[in-house]
């Protein structure tokens, strides 16, 4: 049912964890379809002045989609700045992962919304 | 690497025994057992040994024993054509809430047809109430359908008491017996049965074959329309091999049935004991009137189809009843019955223990499972606390399949 590199990802995810004192947190999912994310992030700024996601950690309860898709999320996420990373899509994620099963697709939507609350999060704090 | 299975409710190995059984049946005595000549009788032979002997596995006479595909299609004949001919008599039909999908998709069919069907609770230790049952029956019942066990948390349902409250008003009784043919001792002119369905490959038969029985003098239709084999009940040339196969499984279980239950009940409740020693873990169902090989145990915090497929790795086969696990994306009916919220029918495992199984399989699988719930739960954002309450919302249907 799944790709062998979808499973690679579940084994031995990466950034996996909280960031203490974030700049922005994204807490997303539903507690009926029994998946829920939270994704914390740190910015910074790059050479050219442009703010860039320097650190990115997840929390996952969910299936091995939505594990495996919040890991490879964090790794295409890390150190691009929040306009590319706000242009990810749930495609492009789940190429990285050789495709998921036609149910599973969500989950990788999943993962996008969480990283989009989390620059959502930090926008409005900084806003404030 | 070792695998060990421990997925019995989802379907067994066929017996050795019966698989000899069934052999001759491919290429020697291939005979059509509709045919007149010799080859025909040969199939037609064994045919009718078998079903004597299923029949007199539950106390019926053969005639009331029609052979089928499985458990859905004895579930499917049963309720459709119990409830089509006799609308005129009424329309109503009493089932449970934690019925398997066999049944209850039925029962929804059906209502899509102009028939009225209450669906029972059940209770928080997993049972359904013959008080509520007999309340719910109206002057125009004409079906109760309650299952034997239930599949996933194995608890035992009082379907003798049924039966007695069904007879005594003339209303028809199935029950769906596929977990419990050929593991407990089932009588069914005692319980006061008027069909049951069942399925060999839950008891070491092979797949594909199953049965129903029908008392004599119930007015049924055929479900399936042709050449009017198993008394114009079931069309369609009978799988002679696979029948065979069922009926020699059948006396098999039945025959070490005591012995069976003994040594499987010994290392479930060993087995329920050692997980529950993981912490923020509790056992679903209650643990009396329960398949002696039945565990079915929730952990906070995590997700099944995760502990199934890192139980899978270190090569140990279970089930769970989350969402993740089914197409639907909605997690287990029974355990909701049960009253388990959303967030713990997604931590559900059920383990089914058969007759391979042994003490060191559930040592190895008790090594293993409180490193996977820990590695699963240092992952997972919920603990004791938590507040999820603004994530307990309806699923919302979109473009994308489902949306959070």
């Amino acid at each position: 049912m799944y790709s062998e590199r979808a499973l690679k990802e579940f084994r031995h995810p990466k950034n996996i964890g909280e960031i203490k004192n974030p700049d922005g947190l994204g807490k997303v999912g539903n507690a009926q379809c029994g998946d829920l994310l939270w994704t914390y992030i740190k910015v910074g700024k790059n050479k050219a002045g442009k703010e860039i996601i320097t650190d990115i950690k997840v929390k996952t309860f969910g299936c091995v989609a939505a594990i495996a898709t919040s890991s490879i999320l964090t790794k295409i996420a890390k150190g691009i700045t929040i306009e590319e990373a706000l242009k990810i899509n749930k495609e492009k994620i789940a190429k990285e992962l050789d495709g998921l099963p036609p149910n599973k697709m969500h989950c990788s939507v999943l993962a996008m919304d969480g990283l989009k609350r989390a620059i959502e999060d930090y926008r409005n704090k900084k806003a404030k | 690497m070792r695998r060990i299975y421990l997925d019995h409710a989802a379907t067994t190995p066929i017996d050795a025994r019966a698989l000899k059984a069934m052999r001759p049946y491919f290429s020697e005595k291939y005979g059509n057992a509709g045919s007149l000549h010799y080859f025909g009788n040969e199939a037609k032979k064994a045919m009718e040994k078998a079903r004597a002997e299923i029949a007199h596995a539950i106390n019926a006479e053969p005639d009331e024993i029609i052979f089928t595909s499985g458990g859905t299609e004895s579930d499917n004949l049963a309720l459709q054509e119990i409830a089509y001919p006799n609308k005129s008599r009424g329309n109503h039909i009493i089932t449970s809430v934690f019925e398997h999908h066999a049944v209850l998709h039925t029962c929804k069919f059906l209502e899509k047809d102009g028939f009225k069907v209450t669906y029972l609770d059940v209770d928080s230790r997993g049972f359904i109430s013959p008080k509520e049952l007999e309340s719910a029956i109206t002057g125009r019942t004409i079906l109760v359908s309650v299952m034997h066990a239930n599949n996933e948390i194995g608890t035992i349902q009082p379907i003798a008491e049924i039966g007695k409250i069904c007879r005594e008003r003339g209303i028809y009784f199935h029950t769906d017996a596929v977990q419990t043919v050929g593991k407990i001792s089932i009588d069914v002119k005692k319980m006061n049965i008027d069909l049951l369905s069942s399925s060999a490959h839950k008891f070491y038969g092979p797949k594909g074959v199953g049965f129903l029985y029908v008392r004599k003098g119930t007015s049924i239709h055929p479900l399936m329309h042709g050449g009017g084999q198993e008394n114009g009940l079931r069309s369609g040339t009978e799988n002679v091999a696979g029948i065979v196969g069922m009926a020699e499984a059948l006396k098999i279980s039945i025959r070490e049935m005591g012995k069976e239950n003994a040594c499987e009940l010994k290392l479930r409740n060993k087995l329920i004991k050692g997980c529950l020693k993981i912490s923020d873990s509790w056992l679903n169902g209650s643990l009396t009137n329960r398949l002696a090989g039945n565990a079915n145990l929730g952990f906070d915090f995590v997700e099944g189809e995760s502990i199934v497929i890192m139980l899978d790795e270190k090569g140990i086969a279970a089930s769970t009843g989350s969402a993740c696990s089914t197409k639907s994306l909605e997690p287990s009916h029974v355990l909701r019955a049960i009253g388990l919220p959303h967030v713990k029918c997604h931590g559900s495992l059920r383990l089914t223990l058969g007759r391979s199984t042994t003490a060191r399989d559930i040592d190895y699988l008790l090594k293993v499972l409180p490193g996977i719930i820990k590695k699963l739960r240092a992952m997972s954002p919920l603990r004791k606390g938590v507040d999820i309450s603004e994530f307990e919302g309806k699923i919302e249907h979109t473009h994308e399949g489902h949306a959070h």
